[in-house]
C-alpha cells in the first residue's frame, strides 16, 4: 500500500517531531494554527493557498497508514486522547477523542452531515448568528463535499446497521442512509483505528498534505502551552515539546512568533489555551456551555451472525426523534449504529465474572444501537465546562441532569423497541444494573423503572462542542460569526469549540464549512486580497 | 469500620495522594508496577475475568499475570492526570487499611478469594459514592481493555481479528 505521507516525507516535507529537538528554538511565520484536526487542516490548506507562511502544530504525533494495523492496542495509545478513555471529571462520560495529526479526522466513522437547518436557524434567532443562514452556508458545504469526497455509500449496509434499518422499518420509523467521505473504500470497518488503505479522505490525506506541499511547517508531539500577549494582540505562542512517548514533557520549549494566531485545539483544548493563557473574558463565557452529545447505548443479541466489526461502521440513520418536540423542548436524539471491535465493546459493557463473559461470547452475534441526545438547546441543557486541572491540563465537568435521563430513558425504549422488532432474541441497555431483557413487553416495563444516574447507566461521546461558542456581542460569546476573538485583534478560533449549541449531527463536516468559510475571511484579511466570492 | 468509611475516604484519599507522589511522579518515562501493586490486580483480574479465565492452576496464573503487564502498559500509556488519579487509587488499594475499610477484603490481596473479590467489586459497582464506581470503572475498563487486546483472546468470542492481507 503507497504510503502518501511518508513518500511527502521522504520529498522534503518540513515535518518536525519535537520529541527529536536537541535545544529550544523560536521560529517565526504569517500564521501560527493549534490543532491539525478538522479545523486546523482546513485552516492550513486555505491560509497556505494564499500565500501565507503557516505553521501548524500538534501533540499528538505524525502517523499514517505504513502504521495504521487495525489494532485497538496500537491505535488508541496512538491515536487518542488518554488512549481512548479521556473522562469527565466525575468519570461519568468517556469521551472518544483523536490525538494525532488530522485530530479526530484520522480516527472518526466517516460520517458527513450539513449543520441542520434548524440548528443554524436557532443560532440566528438566539445568538444573532445572521450570516449563517443555510442558505450562505450550502456553498461552502458543497465546497469541502466536493473536496472530501463526500458521497452516497451506495455498498450495501453492514448487519450492524442493517438491524438498526430492519426495526425500524417494521416501526414505521424512517431510516435514511449516511454520506460518507471515502474514495475507493474497501468497506472493511477499521475506521476508528486509521485507515489502512487511505480510502478516508481525513484531514491527514488531503488538507494537511496540500498545506506541506506548499511549504507548511508540521510540528508534532509539541504541546501549546500559553498565547503571550499584549495591548490586544499576540506576540507568541510559548509550546512545550513532549518526549516519544508523547506523555512527559521533554523539557525543551519552542517559541513561535506571528501575525495571526489560530485556536484549533478542539473544544476542550481550545478552551484550554485561551483559559491557560488568561486571555481577556470579562463575561466569565470561556469553556461554558461545551456539549457532548451524550450517547446512551442498547446492545441486542440476534438470532444471527452481525460481526459488527467489519464493514463500514455507520451507514443508515434515523433523525424521527429528533422531528417529535421543538428543538428547544424534551432533548431528541439521533439514532446510529457503532463498530464493536473486542477492546471497545469489552470495556463498554456492563458487568464483570461469568454475566459479562456470556455476554462477550456472543460477541459475533452483538448488535448495537446508539442514541446521541442532542444537548444544548432546552433551557435546562447547559452542558459543560472546561476548567484547568493541576498543571494546567484541561478537565471538563459535565452535570448529567434530569433533562439527559428524560431524554436518555426515552432512547433506551426506542433502542429496545427497533432492536426487538428486528428480531433480537434479547436486549440489554448498557447500564450496570439492566439485565437482559428477553421480549419487547419486558424491555419496556424494565427501562420503565431503571435508576437512571451518572456511573450507573453508561454515557460516552464522541463529538465534543462548544467552551469558546460565537455570537454577534461579547456579552454572549468568545468569538463572533468569523470565528475572530472580541478581545484579541489577531486571534481567531477556528474549530468545534465555536458551536453555541450542539448540532444534533457528526460533526465534521459542520467543523469543515464553518472553517471553510471563516479561514477564507483571514486569508482575505491577511493576504490584502479581495474576500472569496462565494459569501 | 464500615461505618467510617466515608470518613475514611476523606482521609484516605489524602493520605493515599501523598503515598502516590512518592512513587507515581519520579515516574520520568514509565513506571513498572510495585509487587504490591502486581498482587492486588491479580485478585481484581481473577475476579472481573473469571468468567473468561480457566480454572485454577498455572495457565490461569500465566494469563492474569499477562493482562497485568497488559495494565502497566495501559497506564503508562495514559496522560499524567490519569497516571496520577490511578496511582491514588492503586496507593490506598495496597495499603492493608485501605483494603480493609475501603474494600472491605480482609486478607491479603494474594489470599483473597475470587468471591471476596466479586463482592468488593459488586459494592464498589454499586456504591452510592461516585468516586468508589468511578474506580470499579478503572478497574473495569483497565482489566478487560488488557484481557481483550491480546489476540490469543479472540478466538473464545468468535472474532477473527483484522483482516489479513496485502496492505
Amino acid at each position: 500500500m503507497h504510503d502518501p505521507i511518508r513518500a511527502g516525507l521522504a520529498a522534503g516535507w518540513k515535518h518536525v517531531d519535537a520529541s527529536t529537538l536537541g535545544k529550544g528554538q523560536t521560529v517565526e511565520a504569517d500564521v501560527v494554527i493549534v490543532g491539525s484536526g478538522a479545523g486546523g487542516g482546513v485552516t492550513a490548506d486555505i491560509l497556505s493557498a494564499a500565500g501565507l507562511r503557516v505553521i501548524l502544530v500538534e501533540e499528538g504525533p505524525l502517523r499514517s497508514s505504513t502504521d495504521f494495523r487495525m489494532r485497538e492496542s496500537d491505535a488508541y495509545p496512538e491515536l487518542y486522547q488518554d488512549s481512548a478513555a479521556r473522562k469527565t471529571a466525575d468519570k461519568a462520560i468517556n469521551i472518544l477523542q483523536g490525538r494525532c495529526v488530522g485530530g479526530s479526522t484520522t480516527v472518526n466513522w466517516t460520517s458527513s452531515f450539513r449543520t441542520p437547518p434548524e440548528v443554524l436557524a436557532y443560532w440566528q434567532r438566539h445568538f444573532g448568528l445572521r450570516q449563517l443562514s443555510a442558505e450562505a452556508m450550502s456553498s461552502w458545504f458543497a465546497v469541502m463535499e466536493h473536496k472530501l469526497w463526500v458521497r452516497p455509500w451506495e455498498t450495501p449496509p453492514n448487519q450492524n446497521n442493517r438491524v438498526l434499518g430492519s426495526g425500524a422499518e417494521k416501526l414505521g420509523i424512517p431510516i435514511d442512509a449516511i454520506r460518507r467521505n471515502v474514495k475507493g473504500c474497501w468497506n472493511l470497518g477499521y475506521c476508528g483505528m486509521g485507515c489502512p488503505t487511505n480510502a478516508k479522505q481525513s484531514m491527514l490525506l488531503t488538507a494537511i498534505p496540500a498545506a506541506l506541499n506548499r511549504g507548511a511547517t508540521l510540528y508534532t508531539r509539541l504541546r501549546a502551552e500559553r498565547l503571550r500577549f499584549s495591548g490586544g494582540r499576540i506576540s507568541a505562542l510559548d509550546c512545550m515539546a513532549l518526549r516519544p512517548d508523547g506523555i512527559h514533557p521533554s523539557g525543551k520549549r519552542v517559541q513561535l512568533r506571528a501575525r495571526h494566531f489560530v485556536s484549533a485545539a478542539g473544544a476542550i483544548g481550545s478552551p484550554a489555551l485561551l483559559l491557560r493563557s488568561g486571555v481577556p473574558d470579562p463575561h466569565r463565557l470561556l469553556g461554558k456551555r461545551t456539549f457532548l452529545h451524550p450517547v446512551v447505548i442498547s446492545s441486542a443479541l440476534m438470532p444471527e451472525r452481525v460481526d459488527a466489526y467489519a464493514g463500514a461502521p455507520q451507514t443508515l440513520y434515523s433523525d424521527f426523534f429528533l422531528q417529535q418536540a421543538a428543538i428547544d423542548g424534551p432533548l431528541g436524539f439521533k439514532l446510529e449504529t457503532p463498530p464493536l471491535h473486542p477492546v471497545l465493546y469489552a470495556t463498554t459493557l456492563q458487568g464483570f465474572g461469568a454475566a459479562h463473559q456470556a455476554l462477550m461470547r456472543e460477541f459475533t452475534r452483538v448488535n448495537v444501537i446508539l442514541a446521541l441526545l442532542r444537548d444544548g438547546f432546552n433551557p435546562e441543557s447547559q452542558g459543560g465546562q472546561v476548567r484547568l486541572g493541576r498543571d494546567g491540563l484541561p478537565v471538563l465537568d459535565y452535570p448529567l441532569g434530569e433533562v439527559i435521563w428524560e431524554a436518555a430513558r426515552r432512547a433506551l425504549l426506542a433502542m429496545a423497541e427497533i432492536q426487538f422488532a428486528a428480531g433480537a432474541r434479547a436486549v440489554t441497555p448498557v447500564h450496570e444494573t439492566a439485565p437482559l431483557y428477553s421480549s419487547w413487553a419486558q424491555a419496556k416495563k424494565g427501562i420503565a423503572e431503571l435508576p437512571l444516574k451518572p456511573l450507573l447507566c453508561r454515557v460516552v461521546s464522541a463529538h465534543v462542542m462548544g467552551g469558546c461558542g460565537m455570537a454577534d456581542a461579547p456579552q454572549r460569546g468568545v468569538v463572533d460569526h468569523r470565528g475572530r476573538h472580541f478581545w484579541l485583534g489577531n486571534l481567531s478560533v477556528l474549530d468545534g469549540s465555536v458551536f453555541p449549541t450542539s448540532l444534533g449531527a457528526n460533526p465534521q463536516l459542520s467543523i469543515y464549512g464553518l472553517v471553510a468559510r471563516n479561514a477564507s475571511l483571514l486569508a482575505a484579511d491577511l493576504s490584502g486580497r479581495p474576500p472569496p466570492l462565494i459569501p | 469500620m464500615r461505618l467510617s468509611r466515608r470518613q475514611f475516604i476523606k482521609t484516605g484519599l489524602a493520605g493515599g495522594l501523598l503515598l502516590s507522589f512518592a512513587g507515581w511522579l519520579n515516574a520520568a518515562g514509565g513506571r513498572q508496577l510495585s509487587s504490591g501493586e502486581r498482587e492486588m490486580l491479580a485478585a481484581i483480574c481473577g475476579a472481573l475475568l473469571d468468567g473468561a479465565l480457566p480454572p485454577a492452576g498455572d495457565e490461569r496464573r500465566r494469563l492474569v499475570a499477562l493482562t497485568v503487564d497488559g495494565i502497566g502498559t495501559t497506564i503508562a500509556g495514559l496522560s499524567l492526570a490519569s497516571q496520577r488519579e490511578i496511582g491514588e487509587l492503586f496507593g490506598l488499594l495496597v495499603s492493608a487499611p485501605g483494603r480493609m475499610a475501603l474494600a472491605g477484603v480482609g486478607r491479603p490481596w494474594r489470599e483473597a478469594t475470587v468471591g471476596e473479590v466479586s463482592e468488593f467489586l459488586q459494592s464498589w459497582r454499586t456504591s452510592r459514592l461516585t468516586l468508589l464506581q468511578g474506580a470499579y470503572g478503572a478497574l473495569h475498563d483497565l482489566s478487560f481493555g488488557a484481557w481483550y487486546a491480546r489476540p490469543d483472546t479472540w478466538e473464545a468470542i468468535a472474532y477473527p481479528g483484522p483482516p489479513r492481507g496485502n496492505f
